[in-house]
């Protein structure tokens, strides 16, 4: 668990960030969603003490972050960023080993960890473990920035924008399986994101912030269904809410049974993309395997209701 | 009554430095007394060399200064006024300790700058580019300020403020021959520049032009750099003499293997790679973008390259300039060696008669010369690049 | 393919030219006249050899140190406040002429190999002073920020981080030292220190082309050897620090 209480960060005399209090439970995806200048980085870079708070304190478990030498603290927290920022001179496997290695571990052990977690996000140590980041992709970068990050097995994992430089197509899929590993390993995450597709997508709780205030702290439905203020409202968007919602259920929610023609869909679509394919293909029914059917008709009260 | 120490973040870091230099400088001796040129003298302090309470008072003043300059976040300005102050308070202290020291109608006795005039020189100066450095001024002051510094340095030196020092009447003594050193160092310096360019300029644009020519080229010039100065010029004697000698019509063009024309001869070529290979750069850089468009107008590969080429590539080729002019100011004291001409012959004759007023007299005008080269042009190549960029967005 | 043909001939001219100098008599001999010595041997060509690298080699070391040490120095926040002053003395220094400062330094120091190894330990200490800083102040931003967020200390993150990556750049810089360094250190003869410099002087006083163009030539191959080394040496660091991709 993290709890950051009435945390500020003044700069000369201006509040980059003001009086934000929050708890993030154990095992939980928090994201802090924002425009630029909002002060969700400050916040983020306070928890680990890249910046120092003016007020406040956090708390990481019982313990306060700031009783702990900043460096000490740091290693125990992993921290992934936009450009990955992986050591060039470093192969792969000497990038993931820093922080094991800062903390003393048994070489045996580092290098068990390594293979470990390069198997974890799908990258093969045989061929991978000793090159430099320059010889790989993008997104093999980036996902040896989270490796990395994970590396110590830290409490707590911090991200600041760590999809920021990949292009769309391959960051939905790094948003599924940083998802899907954070559930595996259980590690309390905070993220920061300016993309509200993002945060929505990964966030158990979203923290919506605007010069520097904490304005809503709540579950994605919640801000999507009831946001706070009119900010809140104009970030999630009004015309695309009801199908940011839609995102959020599968088919199997509104599933019936029936009959449609055509190739059955996975009961795991998302209502989104069931409707986007019923309006593409000009069908009032699509079947689902497993049995049923699910109808525009449904889909549309479904995203009708939502924007009352 | 008592006096509260300002706290250590009071305090600024460049001011501790400047301070300490400085008060070494007041601590070292000020001057040299020598009874003839030749010999080691005797370092004199700033209280002694000065007359009654004048050492006093300018050591007073200058140790202000320095301990104003301690105070962090004062107004730069303020610091530029009190650094300048402090420049002419050293030279003052150094042209009456000059008047004081040399006894009447001694005329073998010297006067020279020593350790401490210099560091107290020194401490003021950089406290000076400090100040400056961080004024960031544009570059109109910039030159304003160069202007005035040549100005205020030869208004001193016109003054007749610093005539009883050694260097001073090193260069009396010399008056002429002086003057005569200083024409054939800015012609070595200034001529090789010129028939660098006249050849260099169109050898950067054929091998521009011509892309086979150019690995042997520069390969060729890179290595007449590695031949040591000293070499080429020795090596200038015997190969322009022997040309002098042999081909008939050379020596009526001026040819010869002794006196300025061999050290003329050894610093083009070593100004010849910096004029082709900027020349070969500032045209590649072009965008090929320019070029189609200017073809597309209708004009004449000749056309283009005069009209739209060389004047985009014409910044990279000032710096070429900037290079060569400093390079060869330098280098041009080694003509000295070789009976060139130049502040060269004061430098080595000093070293030969381990006088060192004169190495002094040629030495220090050298350096002064290649610094306001270096700067002057320095102001001429960003004013020129920032109207390129102005006009090419 | 070339380039190493030429690098191993200029090798071997000059391994020939220190250990058999005797054998180059008769290609120097057309130089001279009324039977003047074609080859200098008051003093070894080995002897003044070794004697012009030491001097070049302890100044350059000496001024790579400090220079290195500065660098650091004044890019840490307890000396930000030299950065202005620096940078102007960096741009204003290179400006003076190297003979000029040798000059200046036989007044501070007297005749031999004193002036000289100040003087090149001086002029050595700008262009390595000038590398580093602009190496270290153009790290890649978030190479830094991750180094700090996973809590590498100051020292932790100057030795592992910043340093290795900025070795390339440094080492431009000490190329560069070296090679005029090598070169001025010939006119060091001229204040009596031992180099390669008394060769081609000893040619000047006795106008005899012979030792001039055997001192400039040693000199000229050391030039480029020392050059071509340190090259391999940079794109060695540099491949090192993962900043050129294998093509």
């Amino acid at each position: 668990m993290i709890r950051l209480d009435h945390l500020s960060k003044l700069y000369s005399g201006r509040a980059v960030v003001e009086d934000v209090s929050l708890t993030v439970e154990t095992g939980q995806i928090a994201a802090l969603v924002g425009t630029s200048g909002s002060g969700k980085t400050t916040l983020l870079r306070m928890i680990n003490r890249l910046v120092e708070p003016t007020k406040g304190r956090v708390w990481i478990g019982d313990t306060d972050a700031a009783k702990i030498e900043p460096h000490l603290l740091r290693r125990r927290i992993g921290y992934a960023i936009q450009g990955h920022g992986l050591f060039p001179h470093r192969t792969v496997g000497e990038n993931i080993a820093i922080v094991p290695r800062l903390l003393g571990w048994r070489e045996a052990e580092i290098s068990a960890r390594i293979d470990e977690l390069m198997q974890l996000f799908d990258l093969d140590p045989a061929v991978y473990r000793d090159r430099l980041p320059h010889a790989l992709s993008g997104g093999q970068q980036q996902r040896v920035g989270v490796a990395r990050a994970l590396a110590a097995r830290p409490e707590l994992l911090l991200m600041d924008e760590p999809f920021g430089a990949l292009d769309p197509v391959i960051r939905a899929k790094a948003q599924d399986d940083l998802r899907a590993i954070q559930r595996q390993l259980g590690t309390t995450l905070v993220i920061v994101t300016h993309d509200m597709e993002e945060a929505i997508q990964l966030g158990d709780r979203i923290a919506v912030m605007d010069k520097g205030r904490l304005l809503q702290f709540a579950p994605p439905s919640e801000i999507l269904t009831a946001p706070a203020t009119p900010f809140v409202e104009a970030l999630v968007g009004a015309a695309e809410r009801p199908f940011r919602l839609l995102s959020l259920s599968t088919v199997d929610a509104l599933r019936e049974p029936g009959e449609a023609p055509g190739t059955p869909i996975n009961p795991d679509t998302s209502l989104r993309e069931a409707l986007a394919l019923c309006l593409w293909e000009g069908r009032a029914a699509l079947p689902v395997s497993g049995g049923g059917i699910v109808t525009l008709a449904a889909l549309q009260a479904r995203a009708e209701g939502a924007s009352r | 009554m008592r006096f509260a120490l300002p706290p250590l973040s009071a305090l600024s870091p460049t001011g501790l430095l400047f301070a300490a230099t400085g008060a070494i400088g007041l601590w070292l001796p000020l001057v040299q007394f020598k009874p003839n040129r030749i010999v080691a003298g005797q370092g004199v302090d700033l209280i002694a060399a000065l007359p009654g309470p004048a050492g006093w008072a300018v050591a007073l003043g200058m140790a202000a200064i320095l301990a104003l300059g301690l105070a962090a976040g004062r107004g730069l300005g303020l610091r530029l006024g009190l650094a300048v102050l402090g420049l002419g308070l050293s030279l003052f202290a150094l042209g009456l300790a000059a008047r004081g020291l040399m006894p009447e109608g001694n005329r073998m006795a010297r006067v020279s700058p020593a350790a401490g005039f210099w560091l107290q020189f020194l401490a003021f100066a950089l406290m000076a580019t400090d100040a400056l450095a961080r004024l960031r001024p544009g570059i109109r002051t910039r030159a304003a300020i160069l202007a005035g510094a040549v100005a205020a340095g030869t208004g001193v030196l016109a003054s007749g403020w610093l005539d009883r020092t050694s260097v001073m009447i090193e260069y009396a003594a010399r008056a002429e021959m002086f003057s005569r050193s200083l024409w054939q160092h800015l012609l070595l310096a200034f001529g090789s520049l010129g028939l660098a360019f006249i050849v260099g300029l169109p050898l950067g644009i054929a091998i521009f032009m011509a892309r086979p020519l150019r690995k042997p080229v520069l390969t060729l010039l890179n290595m007449l750099q590695t031949i040591p100065s000293l070499a080429l010029f020795g090596i200038m004697i015997p190969i322009f003499g022997w040309v002098a000698a042999h081909v008939p019509g050379a020596a009526d063009l001026g040819v010869a293997g002794i006196g300025p024309f061999p050290a003329l001869m050894a610093l083009f070529l070593y100004a010849l790679l910096p004029v082709v290979s900027n020349t070969w750069v500032g045209l590649s850089s072009v965008s090929p973008a320019v070029r189609d468009a200017a073809l597309g107008i209708g004009m004449t590969p000749a056309q283009v390259l005069r009209q739209v080429e060389l004047p985009l590539a014409l910044p990279v080729v000032l710096a070429a300039v900037r290079i060569v002019l400093v390079q060869n100011i330098g280098l041009a004291v080694i003509a000295g060696l070789i009976g060139g001409g130049g502040f060269g012959s004061f430098v080595f004759q000093g070293l030969n008669q381990t006088a060192m007023d004169l190495i002094l007299l040629g030495a220090l005008p050298t350096i002064f010369l290649a610094l306001v080269a270096g700067i002057g042009l320095d102001l001429v190549i960003e004013t020129l690049s920032r109207q390129k960029h102005r006009s090419t967005p | 393919m070339i380039a190493k043909l030429f690098l191993t001939l200029a090798a071997a001219l000059l391994a020939a030219l220190l250990f058999t100098p005797e054998s180059f008599t008769e290609v120097f001999r057309p130089l001279t006249h009324n039977n003047a010595p074609p080859i200098y041997l008051q003093t070894s060509l080995l002897r003044l050899t070794l004697s012009h690298l030491a001097l070049v080699g302890i100044a350059v070391t000496a001024s790579t140190l400090v220079a290195v040490a500065g660098g650091v120095l004044v890019t840490r926040p307890a000396g930000r406040e030299f950065l202005p002053l620096a940078r102007t003395i960096t741009s204003v220094g290179q400006t003076f002429p190297p003979v000029a400062v040798l000059a200046l330094a036989v007044p501070a120091m007297g005749f031999g190999a004193g002036p000289t190894l100040v003087a090149l330990f001086l002029y050595g200490l700008l262009p390595v002073f000038e590398n580093t800083l602009t190496a270290l102040s153009t790290l890649p931003p978030s190479v830094l920020e991750a180094a700090r967020g996973m809590g590498l200390t100051r020292r932790q993150r100057l030795w592992q981080v910043e340093l290795p990556l900025a070795l390339p750049v440094i080492l431009a810089g000490v190329r560069l030292t070296a090679v005029i360094s090598l070169a001025t250190a010939t006119i060091g003869s001229t204040v009596a220190a031992k180099t390669l410099g008394e060769v081609i002087i000893a040619g000047l006083l006795s106008a005899n082309p012979a030792f001039v163009v055997q001192g400039g030539l040693i000199t000229g191959l050391l030039a480029i050897l020392i050059y071509e080394a340190f090259q391999r040496l940079e794109s060695w660091s540099a491949h090192r620090a993962g900043l050129i991709r294998p093509q």
